[in-house]
């Protein structure tokens, strides 16, 4: 997938601020970038922003955190201008995003079809009836087996791969044009794993949707990305091509790549990162 | 060998609930050996981890630990051979005991003196300076309290180590100090390893041979070096390994249910 001439999002010197008791944290820093119908890998430690950088796309950063962003166009509509009734109609609709885990983050009383006819009747005004055929067809989309049994199905019923599943046909039912997946399938086994990308591949590639895939695996977005933003400390210290990874420069993604096992060339000991406060001056 | 373990079946519930997790399994591991034992969720892995170290006594065959038939329960004899290293840093340390106290009581219970001198010298040695002391386990981070884990393990002094996927709750950068610091103990200790880990690359790393289950058996047993040279022989492992050497979309066309 090449770049595209119109970007779906454009986001520009986006910070995200909270001012607690104990001090101000600078969760997001001035962070730039483009995405057009591609996939793009956001890659960080624990704590680097990469989820409040979802979030606050989504307008969901609760108080006191302080948005402050130039811009952050989707499809040419600046997001940090509109109301927050038109944002709800955004939401879930245009633009959707996938949880890490799916026992947490779906609703425990509701059977799993209901949740996603509730997409449907919210955002596509669709009717129960013809919904829950909809709802089937998302099912076997996302390759349920026994799509019927699913539908009645209750999360603590689900395993974990099938509870992704249903997550992520729950947010592309309702044709999203940019999917962020936030840690989609970092709870579950290896081959379950892959099945589940797989998915997320087919329909960003199928229906021309762009795709943020937020993850703290550096050889799955490698391989699995076409791009790759790499953050810390709440700004974006490197991007790349996917198949350049190899080839970073930047320090901190240096050694983010060689503190990692390797299955072929095992090392005797791991390189282990140095961190440097320069990086937090920068850019 | 440390360690024998000669058909184990582990049986859980009754009637409609029965669930046979582990199926008859044998190994052993040699003195000074890491070995692994790799699978995904549900193969059994920690459950034969858990049985191995008194932890569930719910087993039937027969393990042998230096020698001896492990018991059912951990005695005091028991606990100085034999220590476990948890998942989970966050959950595995008592929230309202300061590291002091935490490595302490092993000393206590064993009737073992010097108990400052031990505490102090075992923090040095998993790389944690006197600071940390007496701080609670809210004011370390994840990393920091994975070295208490470790600490605590080491107190008694164990021969053989039970390692339960003892970085996968980390980052990247903190899982190689962790696998660094586990890797030198054991060349100053002679420690032996048992790592339980659903990452292969980890296993690669640390370990010289392996065991891969699969819903309670032993799927395949091999050195690490089929794994380096991507030489396993069974098609579940084949499988697990090309998962994991990163994502393919043609691959994942050519995937099978193993059961």
């Amino acid at each position: 997938m090449g770049q595209p001439d119109q970007p779906l999002l454009r986001v520009e010197n986006l910070s995200v601020r909270y001012v607690t008791p104990t001090g101000v944290v600078d969760a997001l820093k001035k962070v730039s970038f483009e995405l057009g119908r591609e996939k793009v890998g956001i890659v960080g430690e624990s704590g680097s922003g990469k989820s409040t950088l979802g979030r606050a796309i989504l307008r969901l950063i609760p108080r006191p955190g302080q948005v402050t962003a130039d811009r952050i166009e989707f499809m040419g509509r600046d997001l940090k201008d509109i109301s927050e009734s038109e944002m709800r109609r955004i939401r879930g609709k245009q633009i959707t995003m996938i949880l890490q885990d799916p026992k947490f983050s779906l609703n425990p009383v509701m059977t799993a079809g209901d949740q996603i006819l509730e997409v449907l009747s919210i955002h596509g005004g669709v009717r129960r009836r013809e919904g829950r055929k909809r709802v089937l067809d998302i099912l076997k989309a996302v390759r349920i087996r026994d799509p019927n049994r699913v539908y009645n199905a209750y999360v603590h019923e689900l395993s974990g791969g099938m509870g992704q599943r249903v997550m992520t046909a729950m947010m592309v039912v309702a044709n999203p044009m940019l999917l962020i997946a936030d840690e989609p399938t970092s709870a579950l086994d290896v081959t379950v794993r892959m099945q589940v990308l797989a998915i997320i591949d087919d329909l960003v590639t199928q229906r021309g949707m762009g795709l943020i895939f937020i993850s703290h695996d550096l050889n799955l977005v490698g391989s699995f990305c076409d791009r790759i933003l790499i953050m810390y400390g709440g700004r974006i210290v490197e991007s790349c091509g996917a198949a350049d990874l190899h080839k970073v420069s930047h320090p901190y993604s240096r050694g983010l790549l060689e503190s990692l096992p390797s299955i072929e060339k095992p090392k005797e000991v791991l390189a282990t990162l140095k961190r440097d406060p320069a990086w937090l001056a920068e850019a | 060998m440390v360690l024998e373990v000669r058909n184990l079946h582990v049986v859980f519930g009754h009637g409609h609930n029965r669930v046979h997790a582990v199926r008859g399994i044998s190994f052993s591991v040699a003195k000074g050996e890491c070995f692994g034992i790799v699978g995904e969720s549900g193969s059994g892995k920690t459950t034969v981890l858990r049985s191995l170290c008194g932890l569930n006594s719910h087993w039937q065959g027969e393990i042998l630990i230096d020698g001896r038939l492990a018991p059912r329960r951990p005695d005091r004899a028991f606990c100085r051979t034999v220590q476990i290293v948890f998942q989970d840093p966050y959950g595995s340390l008592h929230p309202r005991q300061t590291v002091d106290r935490c490595l302490r009581e092993p000393l206590e219970v064993q009737g073992i003196g010097q108990r400052d001198q031990r505490i102090a010298d075992t923090l040095n040695a998993v790389g944690l300076n006197q600071s940390f002391r007496y701080r609670y386990p809210h004011q370390l981070s994840g990393g920091q309290r994975q070295r208490v884990g470790i600490a605590r393990a080491l107190m008694l002094e164990p021969k053989l180590l039970f390692l339960d996927e003892p970085t996968s709750a980390l980052d990247v950068s903190v899982q190689a100090e962790i696998l660094n610091l586990l890797v030198r103990l054991r060349k100053e200790r002679g420690f032996t390893y048992v790592l339980v880990t659903h990452d292969l690359a980890i296993i690669s790393h640390m370990c010289e041979r392996l065991i891969v289950m699969n819903v309670g058996r032993i799927v395949e047993a091999m050195p690490v070096t089929a794994l380096r040279e991507r030489t396993p022989e069974h098609p579940y492992t084949q499988q697990l390994l090309q998962a994991s050497l990163g994502y393919d979309r043609k691959a994942v066309e050519r995937y099978q249910t193993f059961d």
